[in-house]
């Protein structure tokens, strides 16, 4: 064992050396002692002689040595051994040990020091242990600060290094790979003869060309271009797509008679640009149209058209069907006309004089038709259907003193028209600012006056007229509403025989006015309604300003209209109020309450108790009572209580009674972690769900400890984690010492993470 | 006839783009809302009761062995896979999701006392009464091929324990000592002795990786460094530790399963006191392994069960317990902290729910949501009594009650046999010795 230990040799060749040195110092002074030695000598034999000699050491043969030592070093006496210092002598001499050597050889022999003993192997194994294990819990302390971290975190996500998810970039997945297989290694030949990327560049050199040629910014330009045409194209292919189920005839022909136009439209500019092109457009054509007009299609003689004829004399449907089975053959069966066959016709229309011009099939200006539009005069209106029979006849000398008459009558309704726009102002006025309103309304009127004026148009009088007469109507029934004051009562519910009793006899008559539009005169409704039944209210219900001192504090919130029927909105709270009346009638709760608090009040109330004993020291009997001094004088009087809390409170009972039942849910001692009341009572009136708190709150608080993600394997802390945390402090600094944000991004991202 | 409908304006509730902040229903203000607190507490208190209904912790029995199950190991890349082997040499390879038995094969003549998978997860060891350190294929050999070792090391003694190196190709064994084997090697590279003749287990430190804890039957718990050829430092206890396991989110704390029915928590660089006594077991703790998170650890027993403790609680937070379930060999915590594999002498292994009530699965969000606000609210509240009393109810055994109640009554009258001593004698002659320091004997250096 002492052989394994190296510091126990050294230990031990210390000794040695030393040992060494006491005896070359003695032969030193050998000469000088040599007669003290030999009387010690002496001294010693007789001693061992004493002893019974039998520890006289033997006399030694020596021999030659066999092997004679190079250094020619040999031990003087015959029981002496060599000493290190016969060793020594000669390097001292030698000038090969250099100086350093040399003095502290010299250094050595002057200290008389006597070296300890080796420690025991029990000791020394212990030192050894003690100082492993002293390493070992330094090592392991530098966990410290990442263990109370943790421990102090509002959060652990679990497991610690997670790899953001989603597909990795393809430089990292192919770096990771090696050639393995023959056929691979076949691969990767192949794609290196060809110049193909391997590794690291994952583009080949072409590509990368490409990339380079491009800069960011017009690539990003035509990545937009063409993001666009991709999406105009998905667009027209969906509308196309769409069209092409609609199934509705009418659609289809007006389609196709859009396209026939939009066809003319490019013709023309065809035949200007590419005349051949448009030639063969119009043999084309042509030859649709000498196909039309060679089939039987669209002629009418065909089953269909046969079966509609049956019907047509009692079907408006069916006549107009064949109607226009005729103008579609019709259509098709005339001939195109172009600018390219406007100047053949020219030619043809100067060589043939038996055509008739154009106006020769225009409508007569004088003659009477049902069709407006064949007259060709703009003014004529179906509302002046009456007055155009008279009118047609009429010759056009009369015509402008008629346009005259109808400025007249225009005028005429612009007046109605003022006055009422001038009521309605007025009314509006009122509500605001009473005063100074009808110089406003005529400053205002005029220039719209002039305005209409302007435009005679026959088309927009027709329609102000409409309006007009509406508006009279309207100003008709709203002058009657403001004229009955009884109308605003229409308003109030009737909800018992009293009330309908109440209501004004007229009632009914005036139901229909409730339709007109203006709501400012039942605006003012609701007041009087509300009086008339406050007043018939008092007899039964309860009033609460009579039961409650105090006002209910009336929150003003600008509410959003709740209903659609605006006009109605008053009346539904009114009705709501009353609804709650009639369905509690029976159950007058706050005289109840009422009931119940003087009932507690008295309870609490101290007694005076009387203790007289009727008969004790006087007469006692029947009819007999005790005087009225014996009584004084044995009433207990209890000192009054103190005043009630509740006492200004008219809604509120305040017992100041232990509640038994409510102590068995209570806490009745301080929990560990919090050090005083205030601390722990303020920990539970902070509330945690999402009634009272907003939604990031309601997160942050209901956070869980632990969150783990499903299905993944957590492996223990490694030393990376250390050295990220570490990282994370320095970055970090005083932002939030308890979570990084690498945490708080796995936080965000572990979707399907649970708690623990 | 009118019909009368509420219509709100969804302007006033809707979002115009999901990048605006909620819009707020309803008047947050404090004073508005009185009544917070006892809302509050109806629904922690309905929390705590749904959490005692849905608590069905027990999921599934994996039965097949012929003998009682001796040792479980966790596959360290795959979460379905579990490795069994029993008390008659016989080692099961599981899948956990399909719930049965995908491998079996006669690893030992007698016990298989050890059995810990590769951290690479390709291959696996057990150890075994018959004095062999067998390395095994995690792959089922293929039709034809026979069921063989990788390799075969035969040793002097019986090995009772083993674990493997985190990172290295090396593991520990021990037996009538520890010994650090390299896995290229048929001797061990290290032997540690310390005086004793036998160790129960032996377990590496997941987070520092060189260092090692070792259970003898010295009642001592001893330490190591695989660098060292010294062992580090030693506890002795009152009682025998069985076995040993080390926080993985923790570096420097590990807990040890004893038999005076007591689990210790230890400050490796302090270790003249446990850091907490974790006390609920009525009979020897064999078996203790923590979660993977490092937050709880879950112990198993001689009593017939398993508890479940927080790293710092001295009480359990659950326990676990079955008619059919006998003495609790080994316990497992699964890798992503969700299930709990014990291994009993019945021949069974059982798979637990982590936490007892809740759902298993993809949870949507709103049930999430709802589950963290009860979570807190519990929490929030769990000091208040009647909140408390629901949740710490735990239906146990009649045998297990009453020996709970027989053992507070001897911790009882000793304390009090205690203090009445302490008050007949003189003040400083019978000290206050507390929990934590009784079941410590010493510390050799």
């Amino acid at each position: 064992m002492e052989s394994e230990d190296p510091e126990m040799e050294r230990e031990d060749a210390e000794n040695e050396r030393e040992d060494a040195e006491n005896e070359r110092e003695d032969a030193e002074n050998e000469r000088e002692d040599e007669e003290d030695e030999r009387r010690r000598l002496k001294l010693v034999e007789a001693i061992t002689a004493l002893r019974g000699g039998r520890k006289k050491p033997l006399g030694e043969r020596s021999e030659a040595a066999v092997r004679v030592s190079e250094f020619a070093v040999t031990a003087e006496g015959e029981r002496q051994k060599v000493q290190l210092s016969d060793l020594i002598e000669g390097a001292q001499q030698s000038p090969a040990v250099p100086t350093q050597t040399r003095k502290q050889l010299q250094n050595l022999r002057r200290s008389q020091k006597t070296v300890e003993q080796p420690l025991s192997r029990q000791e020394s194994e212990r030192v050894q242990r003690d100082l492993a294990f002293q390493k070992a819990a330094v090592h392991v302390s530098r966990w410290k600060s990442v263990v109370t971290q943790n421990r102090r975190s509002e959060q652990l996500v679990f497991p610690l290094n997670q790899e953001p998810s989603g597909p990795k970039p393809l430089e990292k997945v192919v770096t990771g790979w090696r050639v393995q297989t023959p056929l691979e290694q076949e691969v990767f030949n192949l794609l290196s003869a060809n110049k193909q990327p391997i590794h690291n560049p994952v583009l080949s050199p072409a590509e990368e060309a490409s990339l380079r040629a491009m800069s960011l910014e017009e690539a990003q330009i035509r990545r937009a271009e063409l993001q666009k045409a991709r999406a105009l194209q998905s667009y027209y292919e969906a509308k196309a797509r769409r069209e092409r189920k609609i199934k509705s005839k009418k659609y289809h022909r007006v389609q196709n008679k859009a396209r026939r136009k939009e066809f003319l439209k490019q013709f023309d500019q065809m035949v200007k640009t590419d005349p051949n092109g448009a030639l063969e457009e119009l043999n084309k054509m042509e030859l649709a149209r000498m196909k039309e007009r060679m089939s039987l299609k669209h002629q009418n003689s065909g089953k269909w058209a046969r079966s509609k004829a049956i019907m047509a004399k009692y079907d408006e449907g069916a006549r107009r069907a064949m109607q226009q089975q005729l103008e579609l053959n019709k259509d098709l069966t005339q001939k195109v006309r172009s600018s390219l066959s406007n100047q053949e016709e020219q030619e043809d229309g100067a060589s043939d004089p038996e055509l008739l011009p154009d106006f020769v099939n225009d409508a007569e200006p004088g003659q009477v038709s049902s069709n407006p539009w064949m007259r060709g005069e703009l003014s004529a209106e179906p509302a002046d259907a009456q007055r155009s029979e008279q009118e047609v006849a009429a010759p056009a000398a009369e015509k402008e003193q008629h346009e005259e008459e109808e400025e007249k009558e225009a005028d005429e309704e612009q007046a109605l028209l003022r006055d009422f726009e001038g009521r309605r102002k007025l009314r509006q006025k009122e509500e605001e600012a009473p005063g100074q309103d009808v110089e406003d309304s005529d400053e205002e009127e005029g220039p719209a006056d002039q305005d209409q004026e302007e435009e005679g148009l026959s088309e927009f009088r027709s329609l102000f007229r409409g309006v007009a007469e509406g508006l009279k109507e309207a100003a008709a029934a709203s002058t009657a509403g403001c004229s009955s004051a009884p109308l605003e009562g229409g308003l109030i519910r009737i909800r018992t025989v009293e009330d309908a009793e109440l209501l004004p006899p007229e009632d009914v008559e005036l139901l229909p006015c409730s339709e007109s539009p203006p709501s400012a005169p039942q605006e003012e409704a609701p007041p009087t309604g509300q009086k008339a039944r406050g007043s018939k209210k008092r007899k039964r219900n309860i009033e609460l300003k009579e039961v409650l001192t105090k006002d209910a504090k009336t929150v003003t919130v600008p509410l959003a209209p709740t209903l659609t029927d605006t006009a109605d909105g008053s009346d539904e709270e009114l009705d709501q109020r009353g609804l709650i009346m009639e369905a509690f009638a029976g159950d007058d709760v706050i005289a109840d309450f009422l009931r119940d608090k003087r009932k507690q009040e008295d309870a609490a109330k101290p007694k005076v108790v009387d203790l007289t004993l009727p008969g004790w020291g006087e007469w006692g009997g029947q009819g007999l009572k005790p005087s009225s001094r014996k009584r004084r004088r044995f009433r207990v009087k209890v000192a009054p209580a103190e005043p009630r809390k509740d006492q200004r409170l008219p809604g509120v009972i305040i017992s100041e009674q232990r509640n038994g039942s409510l102590s068995a849910h209570q806490v009745s001692a301080l929990p560990f972690p919090y050090e005083n009341h205030a601390q722990f009572e303020s920990a539970v009136r902070t509330p945690l769900g999402r009634t009272w708190n907003t939604e990031r709150t309601v997160k942050k608080l209901t956070m869980p400890k632990v969150l783990t993600q499903l299905g993944t394997i957590i492996q223990p802390m490694t030393e990376e984690e250390l050295a990220r945390k570490k990282a994370s402090a320095a970055g970090a600094g005083k932002e939030d010492p308890h979570k990084t944000k690498d945490q708080k991004r796995r936080a965000r991202k572990g979707r399907h993470s649970q708690k623990i | 006839m009118k019909v009368k409908v509420l219509s709100r304006n969804p302007d006033d509730y809707v979002r115009e783009t999901k990048l605006d902040i909620q819009r707020v229903p309803r008047n947050y203000d404090p004073t508005l809302h009185p009544f917070e607190v006892a809302r509050e507490y109806t629904r922690a208190l309905n929390a705590t009761k749904l959490e005692r209904v849905f608590a069905k912790p027990f999921l599934a029995s994996l039965d097949g062995h012929r003998d009682g199950v001796n040792c479980l190991a966790k596959h360290t890349r795959s979460l379905s896979t579990l490795l069994s082997g029993s008390c008659d040499g016989e080692v099961k390879v599981w899948n956990l999701s399909k719930r049965e038995c995908v491998r079996t094969l006669q690893a030992h003549e007698g016990f298989v006392r050890g059995m810990v998978v590769r951290f690479c997860g390709t291959s696996f060891f057990t150890i075994g009464d018959d004095k062999t350190i067998k390395q095994w294929k995690m792959e089922t050999p293929g039709y034809g091929e026979e069921e063989e070792p990788l390799h075969t090391i035969l040793g002097k003694t019986v090995f009772t324990g083993l674990d493997h190196h985190q990172k290295e190709g090396v593991f520990a064994t021990c037996g009538q000592q520890v010994d650090i084997w390299d896995e290229q090697r048929s001797s061990p590279i290290r032997s540690f002795t310390w005086g004793v003749d036998s160790f129960s287990s032996v377990s590496f430190n997941p987070v520092e990786t060189d260092l090692l804890g070792s259970c003898a039957s010295d009642r001592s718990i001893v330490l190591y460094d695989m660098r060292e050829s010294a062992p580090l430092k030693k506890v002795i206890m009152t009682m025998r530790s069985n076995t040993l396991c080390w926080n993985p989110m923790e570096a420097y704390y590990f807990t040890c399963a004893n038999e005076d029915y007591n689990l210790y928590t230890y400050d490796m660089r302090y270790l003249e006191k446990p850091l907490v006594v974790h006390m609920d077991h009525v009979s020897a703790v064999l078996d203790v392994d923590y979660s993977p998170t490092g937050q709880e650890f879950v112990s198993a027993s001689f009593d017939k069960t398993i508890r479940i403790f927080p790293k710092d609680a001295g009480h359990s937070r659950e326990v676990y317990h079955t008619k059919r379930m006998q003495h609790v060999i080994c316990i497992k915590w699964s890798a992503d902290s969700k299930y709990i594999l014990s291994g009993s002498d019945e021949m069974n292994i059982r798979l637990w729910k982590a936490n007892a009530a809740e759902k298993l699965g993809v949870l949507a969000p709103r049930e999430r949501e709802a589950a963290n606000y009860s979570q807190k609210l519990k929490e929030k509240f769990q000091n208040h009594p009647q909140i408390r009393r629901i949740a710490r109810h735990r239906h146990l055994p009649k045998s297990i009650y009453h020996q709970t109640k027989e053992l507070r009554v001897m911790k009882d009258a000793r304390r009090r046999k205690e203090m009445n001593v302490r008050k007949h004698s003189k003040p400083g002659a019978v000290p206050v010795v507390s929990e934590k320091e009784k079941h410590v004997v010493t510390v050799v250096k």
